[in-house]
């Protein structure tokens, strides 16, 4: 079990904050062209998701696993997307991703005036609070 | 516990086949006074419900039927515009029916390529190596589970999100898929399937794992 890493998006597709912690692999793209190819790959797929739905939803998508690796997506009504990549033994961390937005992202960043709206985060209680809080997860176990 | 339908996209993304098991019904019918409570707009050709859920109408419902009538896109069968008629207060009170849209063949065509291409982004943006594409997609309403076959099909099932042996049943469309579209000398490959026998294996497959995944086979 581990956490590979975790982007968060606002509502108009900007990469606010990435970090990766035990990632192996790398798509071979700028890093840039990596956040908007993510950014766009979660929209298509909220929308295809509303179209073929058969039934009517409320979160409409959570989560969606490959061989290996889980993508988890959690979106607030304000629009930031918070989008964390785990191995595929974590079943929901739903209530982290709220953890992360409720305590952390909005403590730190939107209650600290000289962070900019739609702008990266350069607050660096931020990035050290998250970055403990990852590390002390449950399921966040180093690989090598 | 149901399955929903099933798709089978060809090595290009293109559809070649594509079954509606069980379609929940969302319909509400419901006596309107002027003015209406709902704000609508124009989406798509069709007239959908943007602001003002109640009643169990909710937001993304599109128009069905007006008082009794059929309505095709945004006009009634006899060509009378809808959003005229419900601006027009001699026309109340008004039955509205509402509920969620049915896929028309083009859009599952385009859903389909677009789930192909979302299956390579997923596999692309993998930070671990040797990654598949998307496998299982979960929604809390429903869950999408796909399975790409060593030839570069995919078979993708739309299921109830408690839904057991789902997996199972995939193995079994793509045996189905091998032995009753491959094996029809009247079948071209990566064309849509039109085989009777496929078709009613397939159905038989998909109503006896309703039946065996009722009792929990895990997820």
């Amino acid at each position: 079990m581990t956490v590979f890493n975790l982007y968060i998006f606002d509502r108009n597709g900007v990469c606010l904050f990435y970090q990766e912690w035990n990632r192996h692999k790398h798509s071979g793209l700028s890093q840039e062209e990596e956040f908007k190819l993510m950014y766009g790959m979660i929209f298509s797929i909220k929308s295809f998701v509303s179209r073929m739905a058969p039934v009517d939803f409320k979160d409409g998508f959570t989560s969606f696993c490959t061989s290996a690796y889980k993508l988890h997506f959690h979106e607030t009504a304000s629009g930031l997307k918070f989008v964390m990549n785990t191995s595929l033994n974590v079943i929901s961390i739903k209530d982290e991703l709220q953890y992360i937005y409720s305590a952390l992202f909005v403590e730190h960043v939107v209650r600290n005036p000289l962070s900019k709206l739609g702008q990266p985060i350069d607050s660096h209680i931020f990035k050290t609070k998250l970055d403990s809080y990852i590390r002390g997860l449950p399921f966040f176990i180093r690989s090598t | 516990m149901t399955i929903y339908s099933v798709y089978v996209i060809n090595r290009a993304g293109g559809l070649i086949y594509q079954m509606d098991h069980t379609m929940p019904k969302t319909e509400v019918e419901k006596t309107f006074s002027f003015p209406l409570e709902l704000t609508l707009k124009i989406y798509d050709e069709r007239v959908v419900v943007s602001f003002g859920q109640r009643d169990g109408i909710k937001v993304g419902h599109t128009i069905l039927g007006i008082n009794g009538e059929l309505v095709r896109g945004r006009q009634l069968e006899d060509g009378r515009d809808v959003l005229e008629m419900i601006a027009n207060p001699d026309n109340y009170p008004i039955a509205i029916k509402f509920g969620r849209p049915k896929l028309s063949t083009n859009e599952r065509i385009m859903l389909a390529s677009m789930f192909h291409s979302l299956y390579a982004i997923g596999c692309q943006l993998s930070p671990e190596m040797k990654s598949s594409g998307i496998q299982v997609l979960e929604t809390d309403s429903f869950k999408l589970h796909c399975l790409q076959t060593h030839t570069g099909i995919k078979l993708i099932i739309l299921a109830d999100p408690r839904q057991g042996g789902v997996d199972a049943l995939l193995r079994k469309i793509s045996e189905v898929y091998a032995d009753f579209a491959l094996k029809n000398p009247f079948y071209s490959i990566d064309m849509p399937i039109r085989c009777d026998l496929f078709e009613t294996n397939l159905q038989a497959a998909v109503e006896s794992s309703e039946r065996s995944g009722m009792y929990g086979a895990g997820i």
